[in-house]
């Protein structure tokens, strides 16, 4: 590089025209550009060839089931014959679950945390105590269901059996072997799930609720309501957008969760209506059967993973979308 | 005289108005209201603290120091440490250089272009990405063509988790960075490649780092990425490009293993992972708390 004041005590080599596009800081300087510009474009040919690449995989198994995959419950490996239906219905009903649990709670949190009912030294703890949730490794909040939430649940699900077994939800009899054996079922991957999901939906509503602006409140405050009549029918209202994403957000996190759910959902393939059965989901399904899988199962295990990432791409479309409109950031 | 009592009388009559008390059902609504969120809020935090306090009561009486150099065949995590380690450092490898020069162009040289926007909207999509998807693509591109499970094809699709995550970060951090700092290096004759690297990542640095400990403690606890890639090994790896241990996936594979001795390893192999995982993202805060200083 030329040094400054080098040019200004030679001023015959004082070059004038400063928009320059020759020497080394320029050469530098677009290489730099193109450096960067080549690195940000990484991550999108990432996603094009992440999508070509499961498709092709799942070519053979899309051109035999076609759309019959998504309405068939045959799950045949010896006989190659394959349907998604069973591992459809269990991630959309756990993820569904997750959601009644997380949708409230998170909701709570994030009230508790952006109001003042506490002082700033209560809340800002509370916030990231919760926040930690989503620090602890999916596969040990799987054990920690497996082997402390499920047995926890069995008197719940003898209660609900005992007094509303005619409702479908609860018609499954709770296994009363001892030790229990059979703890696992699409409740408990629920509960699991909804907790997973909470940092997401507390985090991103508080972000929501710090920005509505604060006239809003004020006026409304002023006008005589109470703080949850402000609640209701101001701070929610206005942030409904933002809310709606995070709870989108959550859901794409609820329907991409393997771990925790495999160990707790029971692995059995089946359609019921009843929360005490055991069911299935995708991601469950691609962690057990993958590293074992023949060649003809893990086209039908590839097609499964796109159905996946279909709907998980859907949803977080949606939600980016709907953040971005009302421009918080996370 | 008159007209200002008067007025004080006015004001008496209202503020008696004011005080009357809230109607019986609002009061209730909002006293209600606040004790449910409050309850709510309380639940939300118990989750946290069993965990913890479940994985220390079932696991610290079996950990012994011997645990620490051992292999798993003999009730040690010594390769599973190790393997977890060797594929986060290659996925860090891999992730974090294209990861921060992403996030550069985002902030610094993209800024508002089309190009810039699209970049932006994939990486938000890349994020919400199920990791066991990411392992199946991880999968077909490097297990399906060499055959082989290796802590290379582990590492691959932790990196893929992790780009996104420091990239986002790293852009992040780079524009809180003051307009006025870039424009005072301009005004010095910085060109867009000094004033990026001198100035503003230099000013960034803190945040930065906190990206990338954030990705890199969600790398060290994913399982599913793991599962079929780099699969695991009871005894030490042989090498890149052989199955390797993780101590997520040992927790996964020995859950509900027969032998009780295997068993009470899982819980003792959860206090190693949930405190490396904690302890980098405890670390994470405090770059962050320290830039907010």
């Amino acid at each position: 590089m030329a040094n400054p004041s080098d040019r200004v005590s030679n001023p015959e080599s004082l070059n004038l025209e400063i928009r320059t596009k020759e020497g080394e800081n320029f050469t530098v300087d677009d290489g730099f550009k193109w450096l960067v510009r080549g690195f940000a474009i990484i991550a999108v040919i990432l996603l094009f060839w992440m999508t070509l690449i499961i498709f092709q995989r799942a070519l053979p198994a899309i051109v035999k089931f076609g759309l019959g995959f998504f309405t068939s419950t045959d799950w045949d490996i010896p006989g190659e014959v394959f349907g998604a239906l069973p591992y459809i219905y269990g991630t959309l009903f756990s993820s569904a679950l997750s959601l009644l649990i997380a949708v409230p709670v998170g909701l709570a949190v994030a009230l508790v945390t952006s109001e003042d009912f506490f002082p700033e030294k209560v809340r800002t703890p509370v916030a990231f105590v919760v926040e930690l949730i989503a620090a602890i490794p999916s596969v040990v909040i799987g054990l920690w269901g497996f082997f402390v939430l499920a047995p926890f649940f069995l008197p719940l699900q003898q209660l609900l059996f005992d007094y509303f077994k005619w409702i479908p939800l609860f018609s499954t009899a709770p296994d009363n072997t001892l030790p229990p054996t059979n703890t696992t079922n699409m409740l408990i991957a629920g509960v699991i799930l909804g907790i997973m999901i909470l940092p997401t939906m507390a985090a991103v509503s508080r972000d929501v609720l710090l920005v509505v602006p604060k006239e809003l409140r004020t006026g409304s405050m002023a006008l005589g309501s109470t703080r949850w009549e402000t609640i209701f029918r101001v701070l929610l209202p206005s942030g409904m957008s933002g809310i709606v994403g995070a709870a989108m957000l959550a859901l794409g996190r609820a329907l991409g969760e393997t771990m925790a759910v495999t160990l707790v959902i029971g692995n059995n393939p089946q359609i019921s209506a009843s929360l005490f059965e055991p069911g299935h989901t995708i991601p469950a399904v691609l962690a057990v059967e993958f590293a074992e899988a023949t060649d003809f199962q893990i086209a039908a295990l590839m097609y499964l993973a796109l159905i996946l990432f279909a709907l998980t791409l859907a949803v977080n479309i949606g939600a980016v979308l709907l953040v971005q409109l009302l421009g918080v950031k996370k | 005289m008159s007209s200002s009592y008067q007025q004080s009388e006015n004001i008496q009559f209202s503020s008696e108005e004011l005080l009357k008390p809230l109607p019986t059902k609002r009061l209730l609504f909002n006293n209600g209201m606040t004790a449910l969120a409050l309850i709510l809020s309380a639940i939300a935090l118990i989750p946290l603290a069993s965990i913890i306090w479940e994985i220390l009561a079932r696991g610290i009486s079996g950990l012994r120091f011997e645990m620490f150099y051992q292999e798993v065949t003999v009730d040690g995590f010594a390769n599973a440490i190790v393997g977890t380690i060797i594929m986060v450092a290659i996925a860090s490898l891999l992730s974090i250089p294209a990861g921060i020069l992403t996030g550069i162009y985002l902030s610094e040289v993209g800024k508002r272009s089309k190009l810039a926007r699209a970049v932006k909207f994939v990486i938000r999509i890349l994020t919400g990405v199920p990791s066991i998807v990411v392992g199946v693509f991880a999968y077909a591109v490097l297990v399906f063509s060499t055959k082989q499970y290796s802590a290379v094809a582990g590492g691959f699709a932790l990196a893929v988790i992790m780009l996104p995550i420091v990239a986002l970060t790293t852009e992040e951090a780079l524009k809180l960075i003051p307009t006025a700092q870039r424009l005072a290096s301009a005004a010095l004759g910085g060109n867009l490649f000094q004033t990026t690297t001198r100035v503003v990542v230099a000013a960034a640095i803190p945040g930065i780092t906190t990206g990338v400990l954030l990705a890199v403690a969600r790398a060290t606890g994913e399982t599913a990425p793991l599962l079929f890639t780099a699969l695991f090994s009871f005894g030490w790896s042989e090498g890149l490009f052989s199955p390797t241990a993780s101590l997520p996936v040992l927790i996964y594979n020995l859950y509900s293993d027969p032998d009780p001795q295997k068993n009470a390893l899982v819980w003792t192999a959860s206090i190693i992972l949930v405190g490396m995982v904690l302890f980098i993202s405890l670390l994470s805060r405090l770059f962050t708390s320290k830039r907010r200083k």
